[in-house]
């Protein structure tokens, strides 16, 4: 026992090692890493709040029925390409394909579709499939190729627009030509509420369990958070790395078909951009980039967050441009305050550890 | 050199069978075999970069041997990756903890195995219990919900030794588990250890602390660079017969130590500070001495040598060269007044794995190989050719890429490329980490030759005989602060352990 005192005596004064009957320090060292994570997603939704009642303030029309609806409506895609975007990056990568695939899908389902009388499911099991295909490819290229992920995803964002442009020649697919049935899901709505925004909630909610509660979900973190002991808990990180981008390839595929179904009228390049305002919306809900860390409830909230500040600027008169600037200032502030929440909460936590 | 009777033992649960396995021109491992029986606890001893490590990874299912077999209860097997070897029953610990810093305790020990419900979905409840009834077994108060990010080194191992003992293991290996344990914390973990033992699990079992070896197991087997050196009954050997065998010959042979007369300070830290890392640092390093920075791995010995040569910048302190203040946060700074720091990871930070060797030694001197930007390559060659006989240097041409040389040989050039800058102080981290003994003794002899001509030498080692073979005074650090100074003569290897795992404050500077 003597050898345990010596152990503290050089450190500075501190209440003595807790043993067996004295749990409470212990226990905080769980709610201070629980209250950091709510704190983050906390001040998103407090930022969000507090972003629409000023905006409101300045123009009620901007909450009226019309308006919570294009809010919603606008966010519901973000959110979904957000979703498939997190999961890549909590293992340490990155897809910025996602953009791309979106505009190829969506241009490939309105070509399929025109002047036919195809459902809704079939358009959206072929822009999913479209998708699986696209995220395959980038995933093989990342996990068994080993090519670092941003620039095989680079690369496949400017094989995937080329390929859209020769593809399309300059045409568009006209709204007129979609089946009623695939225009009804972009536009329809159950009790007031679009059905996008529920499409996206449900993504949303499904991915979060699963990512929560089963294994390969778990190991996902791990992979982001140390690639080295994953190998060596056994985790196979090569099919892991695959699937999560076959899964951001098939969100992004599902969210062209809907693109295709909100809009009616698509160019091959629709997205054209979309992969790094996912991404910021995906850092600023609070997803490491540095994988292992986020939930994507947060990745969600910072898409919400992003669209909303577009809508307000409009509502508010504001220059649009000044929309980019503050999505870049948020990203850099979002980054920052990672980096300094976490060293002090290691900090914090080292010093419980040593008690 | 007594085998054990083979008659009486049953048949191994796990073996190696003359296995061997190269790494590029490294042969870590010759010819090499081993048995692990139930129910006994078996030692493996060696000098670093004998092969240990290796031969772990083999039985852990990282790598596969280049020839021979694994034996799984007699029969040959190849493990499909670690996650193969963990089904067959084998856990094990590894000297470095790998954890998964943003995870949760409980996270960390059931990763990829963790109890499910119907439709596969974890039982967060039933990880969180039996990560708690792990650390009641192992007697250890750590919240099983907290994430590991900012554990101490101990604290990570027992994580680590709680993992291992999660699933059943029929083979339990551990590479230096007590390295960063108190005394209580080990008598605990041999006692899981033994009680495991009991049960029927073989155990193998690596240490630097000899005395552990005679307290835990019944038999050792010895490896020497690479090469089995004899597999026997612990019984009837003492420390010094297993000193023997591991370094193969007299430490005085090894360490040749010249007694130099040390002169005024050449490197003068004081109270150098970086937040969370290190504290409070402050010693000096006299011309002609050769000092070492002692500690455990995660202690922040290389972090400080880092902030010392400006690699990274510290929160508070000042480092002083030949009376100079230096700018802090300025590696090219550092480099004017007259230091070089040969880095810990040479194929990472040492040297252009791809460029010459020529190339590679020029690369600290561009300027002084040319004028106006323009590196004239004649000079740039003769100045490598000079080095390269000066340093024994065994290559085929100098125009051969780095990466083709032996570990040792690599060595030698990151050395010569931090020699041609003329440096009043040297430091090098880890100088001889994973090259044969012979090189190992070369490179000795060159640090102690160049403090001989007036050179400040500051040496960061894991490798405790050549901290205690080499240096004139021992800097000792523990969990990020300077905790003791020994004298070349008060620096033994007990000494020196004690003031490293933090068990006597008393000696603290």
């Amino acid at each position: 026992m003597s050898t345990a005192l010596d152990r503290q005596s050089q450190q500075p004064p501190q209440s003595p090692r807790p043993t067996d009957e004295k749990p409470g320090p212990r226990r905080s060292a769980r709610s201070l890493t629980d209250l950091v994570f709510r704190v983050r997603e906390l001040s998103i939704g407090g930022a969000l709040a507090l972003l629409i009642f000023g905006t409101w303030l300045a123009n009620p029309g901007f909450l009226d029925d019309q308006g919570v609806k294009d809010l919603l409506l606008n966010s519901a895609i973000l959110v979904l390409l957000a979703t498939g975007q997190s999961v890549v990056v909590l293992t340490r990568n990155i897809d910025l394909s996602v953009g791309s695939v979106v505009g190829l899908t969506a241009f490939a389902c309105g070509s399929f579709v025109s002047g036919t009388q195809h459902s809704a499911a079939t358009v959206l099991l072929l822009g999913t499939g479209l998708g699986v295909l696209c995220g395959v490819l980038s995933g093989l290229l990342v996990s068994f190729g080993r090519v670092p992920a941003l620039v095989v995803t680079l690369g496949m964002l400017y094989v995937i627009q080329g390929t859209g442009h020769v593809w399309a020649h300059g045409r568009q697919i006209n709204a007129a030509n979609v089946p009623e049935g695939v225009l009804r899901l972009g536009s329809g709505s159950v009790l007031g509420v679009p059905y996008l925004p529920l499409i996206s909630a449900l993504v949303l909610a499904a991915t979060a369990y699963y990512l929560r509660t089963y294994r390969s979900g778990r190991e996902l973190y791990a992979i982001g958070s140390n690639p080295e002991a994953a190998r060596l808990a056994g985790i196979p990180i090569r099919r892991r790395v695959l699937g999560a981008y076959a899964f951001s390839g098939a969100v992004a595929g599902f969210a062209g078909a809907l693109w295709l179904a909100r809009f009616g009228t698509v160019v091959a390049d629709a997205a054209n951009g979309w992969e790094l305002t996912v991404v910021s919306a995906v850092v600023v809900g609070g997803v490491a980039i540095t994988g292992g860390v986020g939930t994507v409830w947060g990745a969600a909230l910072g898409a919400l967050l992003l669209t909303t500040i577009g809508s307000a600027l409009v509502v508010l008169k504001v220059n649009p441009f000044w929309e980019q600037a503050i999505t870049g200032a948020l990203l850099l502030a979002a980054i920052s305050t990672d980096r300094v929440v976490r060293s002090r909460t290691t900090e914090a936590l080292r010093k419980r550890s040593r008690q | 050199m007594t085998q054990p009777e083979p008659a009486a033992a049953p048949a191994p649960v796990l073996a190696l069978e003359e296995v061997t396995k190269s790494f590029g021109n490294v042969r870590a491992l010759r010819g090499v075999s081993l048995r692990l029986h139930a129910g006994q606890a078996h030692a493996l001893a060696g000098e670093n970069g004998a092969g240990k490590s290796t031969l772990i990874k083999i039985l852990a299912g990282v790598h596969g041997p280049d020839s021979g077999t694994v034996l799984l209860d007699g029969r040959p097997v190849s493990f499909a990756g670690p996650a193969g070897a963990r089904d067959a029953g084998i856990a094990v610990i590894y000297q470095e903890p790998t954890l998964f810093a943003d995870l949760s305790i409980a996270e960390n020990i059931f990763m990829g195995r963790q109890p499910r419900r119907a439709l596969g979905r974890i039982d967060h409840a039933a990880v969180r219990e039996a990560t708690a009834a792990l650390m009641r077994r192992l007697g250890v108060d750590l919240d099983p919900d907290r994430p590991a990010r900012g554990l101490s080194i101990a604290d990570q191992q027992i994580v680590e030794i709680a993992k291992a003992l999660s699933f059943d293991a029929r083979v339990l290996i551990m590479d230096e588990p007590t390295a960063a344990l108190t005394g209580t914390e080990t008598a605990r973990l041999f006692a899981v250890v033994d009680a495991l033992r009991a049960e029927g699990a073989a155990v193998l079992f690596i240490s630097h602390r000899l005395g552990e070896i005679f307290e835990l197991c019944g038999s050792v087997t010895t490896l020497r660079d690479g090469a089995l050196v004899a597999t026997e009954d612990l019984d009837g050997l003492t420390e010094d017969d297993l000193v023997r065998r591991m370094v193969g010959r007299d430490l005085e042979e090894l360490y040749p130590k010249q007694d130099t007369a040390s002169g005024e300070p050449a490197l003068t830290v004081r109270r150098l500070t970086r937040e969370g890392v290190f504290h409070d640092v402050s010693f000096e390093v006299r011309r002609g001495e050769i000092v070492a920075l002692a500690g455990l791995v995660g202690a922040g010995r290389s972090e400080v040598v880092q902030a010392v040569f400006g690699v990274d910048s510290a929160d508070a302190g000042e480092v002083e060269v030949g009376g100079e203040k230096l700018r802090p946060g300025s590696p090219t700074a550092a480099m004017r007044a007259g230091v070089a720091l040969v880095p810990e990871d040479r194929r990472q930070r040492g040297l252009v794995m791809e460029m010459s060797i020529e190339r590679n030694i020029a690369l600290t001197g561009l300027d002084r190989l040319g004028s106006a930007g323009v590196v004239r390559r004649t000079l740039e060659r003769s100045r490598a050719a000079d080095w390269a006989v000066r340093l024994q240097l065994k290559y085929g041409r100098l125009s051969d890429s780095v990466g083709v040389l032996s570990g040792g040989n690599q060595q030698k050039v990151v050395l010569a490329k931090w020699l041609a800058t003329e440096p009043g102080v040297l430091i090098v981290d880890e100088p001889t980490r994973g090259i044969d003994v012979g090189t190992k003794a070369e490179v000795h002899r060159l640090l102690t030759a160049l403090a001989a001509d007036g050179i400040a030498v500051l040496m960061v080692s894991s490798d405790l005989p050549e901290v205690l073979g080499m240096a004139d005074r021992v800097l000792v650090m523990h969990e990020g602060r300077l905790v003791a100074s020994l004298p070349r003569a008060e620096a033994t290897e007990e000494s020196v352990m004690a003031a490293a795992t933090g068990r006597s404050s008393e000696e603290a500077a």
